[in-house]
């Protein structure tokens, strides 16, 4: 592959497109995929074969539109007009409706909030290409990063250039990418290895199966880049088994990469080269912990070791390993792209960029959301998610899944970085963002989330494996009220010293749940002590 | 620990050993090829039987424990057969809150079947899982491998009725 084949490909794709007056996109990443999108999609092709328009107007499956409540979801290109919640039955909306302005009954107003307020980097290519085809990435510029990397910049210049964007990691730690980067480049050692974590263990969060279902490339020149810069040739995707679609399509990116010369040996023509292989899960929350994803990797159990070393000095089969969250890798080829000044100037002081969070539970809009770092809660709640459902009132929104804490009303002003979260008691973590309403119960919502601890804790180290058990059920006494006073005062303990003596960050961060609870909403544990007292 | 693969035999006539072999072939007899070829067997057999065990143990050369271990390690991997059919209800943070702790009730209460287990006659399991992913259709499930969202307990009886 060179630059002008690159060039030409991109061509040819203008080319086809502007042949065509329309473009009918139909959803096809797993949420619409559920409710029939597959079926939507050659109905639509069928209706418009029989109006003898199959000619002008192309139909493609592409990547995750965001809002998956009103799925599946349809859009006329290019005038980005939407529609909602079609099925076999009403396609012909779309299909009678092809001229602008005539209104239908499914129309989504592609203006609204829900979309306007969005800055979409890592998502920019979802709902826009189809992700089966490498040639619809390449005409968004796609693959060009890698090439302006392996010929305009030197391995230094690549790692600083990362330190200048300010990116840090998506995964929840928020350790900055380019420092990471830079410790792998100096780690003295032939062999290393770029791993991708795609084990989106927590339970509410979907950021990273849409973006490797909606544009799987986009990874693969991110992984790319990251061995270049860090001087390895070998890579790995550990992905979850739960997530069949973004494996298959995972699949079909890597043929297609390799059959290009986008993968595999001398890439572009230089000395570089590169293979990815994708491994996968098999349903341990634990292994999203990077030195449990090695052992993982290595076939054995998913137990995590203590560190240092860290990876980046001994990681896979003992080799310095990169590895880094699927949204982490989605930012770099923007990154080089644009420029790491560009990506500097978005967002706030100390957390640069956007982040992308899957907004749901009890909220109007749920779905996937891409915003500049440093917008408020309130903005992302009520503006995007369009706010509760059923005029109930808001209680609190949990973020970063089971490690995360439960944030309430008084704070939705704070605006959304790493560290105001971290202030809060919670964490950003992946991007899980969960509403609640006021008909939930907090000390359930602790409970729930302890017990996925206590059945995920791998059994390494003892604070987690019995603190979260008897924190458990700590947590069974109050829900069935026979808490104590005493209860309490243990509880704050155990939870004390699981932070503190846990093995890995599973231990260290299971009782945020339950200390956010308890410091926004202890009345409700108090509750369940008085009424005891006061049965007796 | 032998320079070349010792072939082993698989342990009856069945075809599917064949997937099985071609994805320990893939990865060059390797050890770390476990996970992947545990997968396979999954795939092709429903379930991890002993003699699955044994054989993958024998033919990566790893001791018998420690596929053991990694076989009940995960919770992807079952060692008891599934029944004729399987029912996956979504218990993700999304769906908890939007009442999937409802929907398993109905179900359990039904069938007297408990997550994890499978009916007396074999025809239904019932399995939970952590989140597959389709939070913005929650509370979701998986019946036979297609995937419901916004489900109510009244739907899901009535999916559930078409098996019995």
């Amino acid at each position: 592959m060179t630059l002008e084949e690159l060039q030409e490909i991109k061509a040819g794709e203008e080319l086809a497109r502007s042949q065509k007056k329309k473009s009918i996109h139909v959803c096809v990443a797993a949420g619409c995929m559920s409710q029939n999108a597959e079926a939507v999609l050659n109905t639509i092709e069928g209706q418009l074969k029989e109006k003898g328009l199959a000619k002008d107007i192309d139909v493609k499956g592409v990547g995750c539109m965001g809002l998956c409540a009103a799925g599946p979801l349809v859009s006329i290109e290019p005038e980005n007009r939407m529609f909602q919640e079609i099925n076999q039955a009403n396609a012909f909306l779309v299909t009678d409706n092809l001229e602008k302005g005539k209104k239908t009954t499914n129309d989504l107003a592609s203006d609204s909030p829900f979309f306007k307020r969005q800055y979409k980097i890592v998502t920019e290519n979802c709902g826009v290409i189809n992700p089966e085809r490498i040639e619809e990435y390449i005409a968004f510029d796609g693959y060009l990063g890698l090439y302006t990397v392996l010929h305009d910049l030197d391995q230094n210049e690549v790692v600083q250039n990362l330190i200048k964007s300010g990116l840090r990691g998506r995964g929840g730690g928020g350790y900055p990418t380019g420092l990471k980067w830079s410790t792998v480049a100096k780690a003295v050692g032939a062999k290393k290895y770029v791993i991708c974590n795609a084990d989106e263990g927590d339970p509410g969060a979907f950021m990273d199966r849409s973006v490797l279902e909606s544009d799987p490339h986009r990874i693969l020149e991110g992984m790319a880049i990251a061995a270049y810069a860090i001087g390895a040739d070998e890579g790995f995707i550990y992905v979850r088994a739960e997530y069949p679609l973004a494996i298959s399509r995972l699949k079909v990116a890597i043929k297609q990469a390799e059959r290009k010369g986008l993968l595999g040996n001398n890439i572009f023509g230089t000395t570089f080269n590169f293979t990815i292989s994708i491994r996968l899960g098999a349903g341990a929350f634990v292994c999203g912990e990077e030195t449990a994803l090695i052992a993982s990797i290595e076939g054995g159990r998913g137990t995590p070791r203590p560190r240092p070393p860290y990876p980046a000095e001994s990681g896979l089969w003992g080799k310095p390993t990169l590895i880094n969250n699927v949204e982490t890798f989605a930012n770099i080829a923007p990154i080089i792209r644009k420029g790491a000044e560009w990506y500097a100037s978005i967002g706030t002081e100390t957390s640069k960029g956007t982040k992308v969070f899957a907004l749901a539970g009890q909220v109007v809009n749920t779905g996937l959301i891409e915003v500049p770092m440093g917008m408020s809660l309130r903005e992302i709640i009520f503006d995007i998610g369009g706010g509760i459902p059923g005029g109930r009132k808001f209680k609190a929104v949990q973020t970063g899944g089971p490690s995360g804490g439960c944030i309430p009303e008084e704070f939705l002003d704070i605006k959304v970085d790493y560290e105001s979260l971290t202030k809060l008691g919670s964490i950003m973590g992946s991007g899980g963002m969960i509403v609640m309403d006021e008909n939930s119960n907090m000390v359930d919502v602790a409970r729930y989330f302890m017990e996925f601890c206590m059945s995920e804790s791998c059994g390494k180290c003892v604070p987690c494996r019995v603190g979260t058990a008897q924190i458990y059920d700590i947590l069974t006494k109050f829900a069935e009220r026979r808490a104590t006073e005493a209860d309490l005062t243990l509880l704050e303990e155990l939870c004390d010293v699981v932070r503190n003596t846990s093995l890995c960050g599973l231990g260290q961060s299971s009782p945020n749940p339950v200390l956010s609870t308890l410091k926004y909403f202890k009345h409700e544990y108090m509750e369940r002590i008085q009424a005891e007292v006061n049965q007796e | 620990m032998p320079a070349y693969p010792v072939k082993v035999q698989p342990p009856t006539e069945d075809k599917r050993w064949g997937l099985v072999m071609a994805t320990m072939k893939r990865h060059g007899y390797q050890s770390n090829a476990m996970i992947e070829t545990l997968h396979t067997v999954q795939e092709s057999f429903g379930f991890l039987d002993d003699d699955s065990l044994r054989f993958v143990s024998k033919a990566l050369n790893v001791p018998l424990s420690k596929v053991y271990g990694v076989a009940t390690f995960y919770h992807f991997f079952t060692l008891k057969p599934q029944g004729k059919h399987t029912c996956v209800i979504c218990m993700g943070t999304a769906c908890y809150v939007k009442g999937a702790g409802e929907l398993m009730e109905t179900i359990a209460k039904k069938y007297n079947v408990h997550p994890g287990e499978t009916t007396d006659d074999g025809n239904l399991s019932l399995v939970t899982a952590r989140c597959i992913g389709a939070c913005g259709l929650a509370p979701a499930g998986v019946f036979d491998g297609e995937v419901n969202g916004k489900l109510t307990a009244a739907d899901t009886l009535t999916k559930l009725t078409k098996w019995e």
